[in-house]
């Protein structure tokens, strides 16, 4: 299996100075916005039916970081949101797991509590998300309190306002900082706020810069913003993956966050990873989808297929 | 391409769409045999299976025909544009409400995939009809004059590629301005034709004012020298267009001719790649490469040419080739044997000419017409898969060194219809564009189709417009 | 048997795509050619034309960035609409403007077709005057129309339903928004037409539809800083001069009064391009010079 990113790779020199990072990210090929938004669309159109849609199905709901980040986070909701990732579905134990929990930093210990024993991860947010504008010394703290408290992976947030200022190389250090707190121990997602960079080529320039960095997985969004994932952005990352990869032997996860609804969105995703980058991407180290209300959808279809009969929210958990 | 995520198969149901054991030629408003009783068979391409069995017109049917066509033609001009607007404009909303029904015909007569026929062809075909509705009560705005008169009888031969959409390009604008019609489909795609003949029906047309002739070759050439037609138009291959424009020397027939090409999609050092390669695939096998404007030609600079091979490649191994009505399925069959010899002999020729052939692993089903996508590297202008039009799923890829010597290559071709530049500067594509010598030139796009875009060829690729203000020219006294 | 006695109808405002009164609260009495008591109408005020401003607003990024092919279809699908509520117009029209009922289903007749006439319109009048300048430099010149925004319309005060639909239709056919401010005395098919286009896919606030004195009305539309043209078909030449001169606070596109003596006439194309700008782009296509180094 390829490994995940480390710091030496045939680019590590494009890093040097602000002036050759600039060139070199700069120097990726352009993208056409309506013809990447048209593929999107197009892969859009498969047809997923019966035992196709049942291994779609199974395979996000172990895709997915069950996330609950709010002001109004208390230990009993986490409590919950944990023993539905364990346990999405309490009539069907033949259920998967979901991939992660994510939180607040200080919810970890509870989320810890509640998915122990089990496959579930706990993914905290750190430097100060969603904004991101904060000291970087109170960013690499949160980091640190979260990793100590346990925390499985680190979903970072970039500082937008450095990229589109054009500071890429303050960006890139502050990158591989956290990188390094994280140390051996975590697993660092790295979200770049597409709706913020507004355009494409700034979030093909953005993969690229913090896969230089070593993220083990790049990230859309926070899912604060008006604007989050969507097929198009997650189809110029899923690219951006498969061409680092082809170029550095490294491996890059992919994680779109935000605005994935419904069972329906959650497959039209699987059906960009498996066209672009292809079954290597297809498992849930290297695939996630950020989200919370997706996982009811999924259920529900899950037991139509199941049942035949169409579901019904009384028939899903509230976490 | 094998895979942890197989799709299962995903057919569109066939119950929809009710084909009837024959059908008749349809003329003044009724279907009728054949005067002299012949038929022929029209199968699906992908199966073999025999979908009906059609009346074959003869000279006593086109004279009739013709005639029917020329009785209608009083009432029919006469009548007020906003009246003439409405019946078309009622034809294209029940097109709308039966496009469903209809893609799966056209997919079944045809050979293309429902994904296609579905999402490209049918909302095409309602589009056309729907603008040129809108211009039947305007003409006096469409700068041919005050008052611009239609020519009468307009004889239309259409070819089996997108046999709807050219139908719709041929009656539309003909009925908009006024003229009535008698239109032949091609021989192995008569069925939708028959079907719109139907819609026709239903839309309370007047008889008379739409005739289709489903036959062969001896119908349309019967079609285009009757000496009672005022108009031909034709889509259809170069060498049966210069054949026509001879029938018609002499006379008084206004002719306009959509024919073959070898479009040239020049992808530049700068060009989007992942995109480029997008437009590539989408310019040689949307529709199987059977389209007059297909990008059949890379010109890929040669500083990038092994990047953006492997990237095709790679990309091409996505492709899925089979059933047309799955609707996962991207290749569909080849509409003939008679095409899939055609396409077959000048692919041995490119191999025979030392050009290099790879196709992706593909599964051809056991029955049907089927040509697995292909592309040709290490060809020149000298190889014959580079001047001829194969019209299949056949990419032969060329390189160049500089913008000049792309264009030069680009234009270096009997044909004029169609070509792609791929690149993000700007200036160029419009530099570049300016000095090809090509009716319809997409930049970091292909394939787009718009009613109200003008569409046709330069040089031996035709003459004419069709779409667009332009596209009323043909069918007016101007 | 006994007559059955009918259902009044309580005619209401169309603003945002929904039915509300006056926020003043008023109606005014709206009779028949006899003096017979029809309906109230909404008697609008300020307020109303203020709320009706920002719908129109609002709804203009979506309806301009439609497609003309999409605008088109919603236009059609209004003529659909109408054609099957005909009975209800021709009695509409002949009460408010005291036609026979032979007459007045003309005049609905030449309405629907005139909604069909400018639903083919929209995919069209960008080739009509539109097109390539061929400017004297290496340069890709091209101009084209564009919606120029809000379009307060005061729809004529004598014809109330062919004359009402021949001005608001060309001024959404391209893509504008429009508030519309009724014939005074004859205000009901005006408002009768929102129901039509609350069922035709048209987005809410691309047509907004005022009832009420258009002395009052009128002057706000036309001092309103967030309203790019006004159609003074409605004003009497008294006050459309008044209105002419409070539009030019922010230079909004006036289209004055045209005396029109029948409405059935082919229009030309002015009504639509009165409401369009003109834009022109400058692309450099490299040197027209011989080969070499110009790409």
């Amino acid at each position: 299996m390829p490994t995940t990113a480390s710091p030496a790779h045939p680019l590590t020199d494009v890093t040097s100075s602000d002036s050759t990072l600039r060139r070199f990210l700069h120097g990726l090929p352009g993208v056409d916005a309506v013809g990447l938004e048209a593929r999107a669309a197009s892969l859009g159109t498969r047809s997923i039916k019966t035992t196709a849609k049942a291994y779609a199905i199974d395979l996000a709901i172990s895709m997915v970081d069950l996330t609950t980040l709010e002001g109004a986070d208390t230990p009993g909701k986490v409590r919950a949101l944990g023993a539905k990732a364990v346990h999405p579905d309490p009539t069907d134990r033949t259920t998967p797991a979901t991939a992660a929990v994510c939180v607040y930093p200080d919810m970890v210990p509870a989320a810890k509590a509640a998915v122990a024993g089990s496959t579930v991860k706990v993914a905290s947010v750190a430097t100060a998300f969603p904004a991101g504008r904060a000291p970087i010394a109170v960013k690499l703290a949160d980091v640190r309190e979260a990793v100590a408290a346990g925390a499985d992976e680190i979903d970072m947030v970039i500082d937008r306002g450095a990229f589109l200022a054009g500071q890429y190389l303050k960006v890139y250090d502050e990158i591989v900082a956290v990188k390094e707190t994280c140390g051996a121990d975590a697993r660092l997602k790295v979200i770049f706020e597409t709706g913020e960079l507004s355009t494409y080529d700034n979030i093909r320039r953005a993969g690229w810069l913090g896969m230089l960095a070593g993220a083990d997985f790049i990230k859309t969004s926070t899912g604060k913003v008006a604007v989050n994932a969507t097929p198009a952005n997650t189809l110029l990352m899923l690219e951006a993956v498969r061409d680092f990869r082809a170029q550095t032997g490294v491996q890059v996860g992919v994680k779109p966050a935000g605005g994935i609804r419904t069972s329906k969105d959650a497959i039209k995703f699987l059906v960009l990873v498996n066209e672009t980058v292809g079954e290597d991407w297809l498992d849930n180290h290297w695939f996630r989808f950020g989200a919370s209300s997706l996982l009811n959808d999924l259920l529900m279809q899950r037991q139509k297929l199941a049942t035949g009969r169409y579901s019904g929210p009384d028939y899903v958990t509230v976490d | 391409m094998a895979s942890a995520f197989e799709y299962a198969p995903a057919p569109e149901s066939r119950a929809i769409v009710d084909i009837a054991p024959s059908y008749g030629l349809f003329i003044d408003g009724e279907f009728t045999e054949a005067a002299d009783g012949k038929v022929f068979k029209t199968v699906s391409p992908s199966t073999e299976e025999v979908l009906s069995e059609i009346a074959r017109a003869g000279e006593a049917d086109v004279d009739r025909a013709v005639a029917a066509a020329r009785k209608a033609f009083e009432k029919w001009s006469a009548l007020p544009g906003s009246e003439r607007a409405k019946y078309l404009f009622r034809i294209a909303r029940i097109i709308q409400e039966r496009s469903r029904e209809l893609a799966v015909l056209e997919t079944l007569d045809n050979g293309k995939p429902i994904k296609e026929t579905r999402d490209a062809d049918l909302p095409l075909v309602a589009a056309h009809f729907f603008y040129y509705a809108g211009w039947a009560d305007k003409l006096e705005h469409a700068g041919y004059g005050a008052n611009p008169r239609p020519l009468g009888v307009a004889g239309q031969v259409i070819p089996w590629n997108f046999p709807l959409l050219m139908l719709a390009w041929k009656i539309a604008p003909a009925l908009a301005t006024g003229n009535t019609v008698v239109l032949k489909p091609a021989e192995t795609t008569p069925l939708s034709a028959l079907f719109f003949a139907d819609i026709c029906r239903q839309a309370g047309l007047p008889k008379g004012v739409v005739n289709i002739l489903p036959g062969y070759g001896d119908t349309g050439a019967a079609l285009v020298a009757h000496p009672d037609v005022d108009k031909v138009a034709f889509t259809g291959s170069t060498a049966v267009g210069k054949e026509i424009a001879r029938t018609v020397a002499g006379t008084r027939k206004k002719l306009t001719l959509e024919l073959g090409g070898k479009g040239a999609n020049i992808v530049f050092d700068d060009a989007p790649i992942d995109q480029a390669v997008e437009g590539i695939v989408n310019g040689i096998f949307f529709n199987q490469g059977q389209v007059c404007c297909a990008g059949s030609r890379l010109l890929v600079q040669e500083s990038i040419q092994d990047e953006l091979l492997d990237s095709l490649k790679r990309r091409l191994a996505t492709l899925r080739l089979g059933d047309p009505l799955d609707k996962n399925t991207d290749i569909g069959a080849i509409n003939s044997e008679e095409q899939l010899a055609r396409i077959t002999t000048l692919v041995e020729q490119g191999e025979a000419e030392g050009a290099e052939r790879w196709s992706p692993a593909c599964e051809i089903p056991a029955s049907g017409y089927w040509f697995a996508p292909t592309l040709f590297t290490n060809v020149t202008q000298a190889h014959r898969i580079a001047r001829d039009e194969i019209f299949g799923p056949v990419l032969s890829v060329l390189t160049f060194r500089t913008p000049d010597e792309a264009v030069a290559k680009a234009n270096n071709t009997p044909y004029g219809l169609s070509a792609g530049i791929w690149t993000e500067k700007g200036s160029r594509i419009l530099a570049v564009a300016n000095k090809l010598r090509a009716g319809v030139i997409w930049s970091n796009t292909f394939n787009k189709f718009d009613p109200t875009s003008p569409f046709g060829g330069y040089k031996e690729s035709g003459f004419g417009r069709e779409g667009g203000r332009h596209g009323l020219e043909a069918y007016l006294d101007v | 048997m006994s007559d059955r006695l009918s259902v009044f109808k309580t005619y209401k405002l169309y603003v945002g795509g929904k039915f509300p009164r006056s926020e003043s609260g008023r109606v005014y009495e709206v009779t028949d050619a006899k003096g017979k008591w029809l309906a109230n109408a909404p008697q609008s005020s300020r307020k109303d034309t203020r709320d009706a401003v920002v719908a129109a607003r609002k709804a203009f990024g979506g309806w301009a960035g439609a497609t003309a092919y999409n605008r088109g279809q919603i236009l059609y699908r209004v003529a659909e609409m109408l054609e099957g509520r005909k009975a209800q117009f021709v009695r509409e029209v002949a009460e408010a403007e005291g036609l026979s009922k032979s007459r007045a289903a003309e005049q609905v007749d030449a309405t629907i077709d005139r909604w069909v006439w400018y639903a083919g319109w929209t995919d069209k009048i960008a080739q009509v005057v539109g097109g390539g300048n061929p400017v004297a430099g290496p340069f890709f010149n091209l101009s084209s129309p564009e919606p120029t925004g809000v379009v307060a319309v005061l729809a004529p005060q004598e014809s109330s339903f062919l004359g009402l639909v021949s001005v608001v239709a060309p001024v959404i056919a391209t893509g504008n928004t429009a508030v519309v401010v009724a014939s005074e005395r004859s205000p009901l098919p005006a408002l009768s037409l929102g129901e039509v286009l609350a069922t035709s896919d048209v987005p809410g606030g691309v047509v907004n539809v005022l009832s009420g004195r258009t002395a009052e009305i009128a002057p706000p539309l036309a001092a309103h800083q967030d309203v790019n043209a006004i159609d003074l078909a409605g004003a009497d030449d008294v006050l459309a001069k008044e209105l002419e001169i409070a539009a030019a606070d922010n230079l909004k596109r006036v289209l004055r009064p045209q005396p029109v003596d029948n409405w059935s006439q082919a229009p030309g194309t002015d009504r639509m391009t009165a409401f369009l700008e003109t834009k022109t782009v400058w692309h450099p296509t490299g040197s027209l010079g011989a080969s070499g180094s110009s790409y």
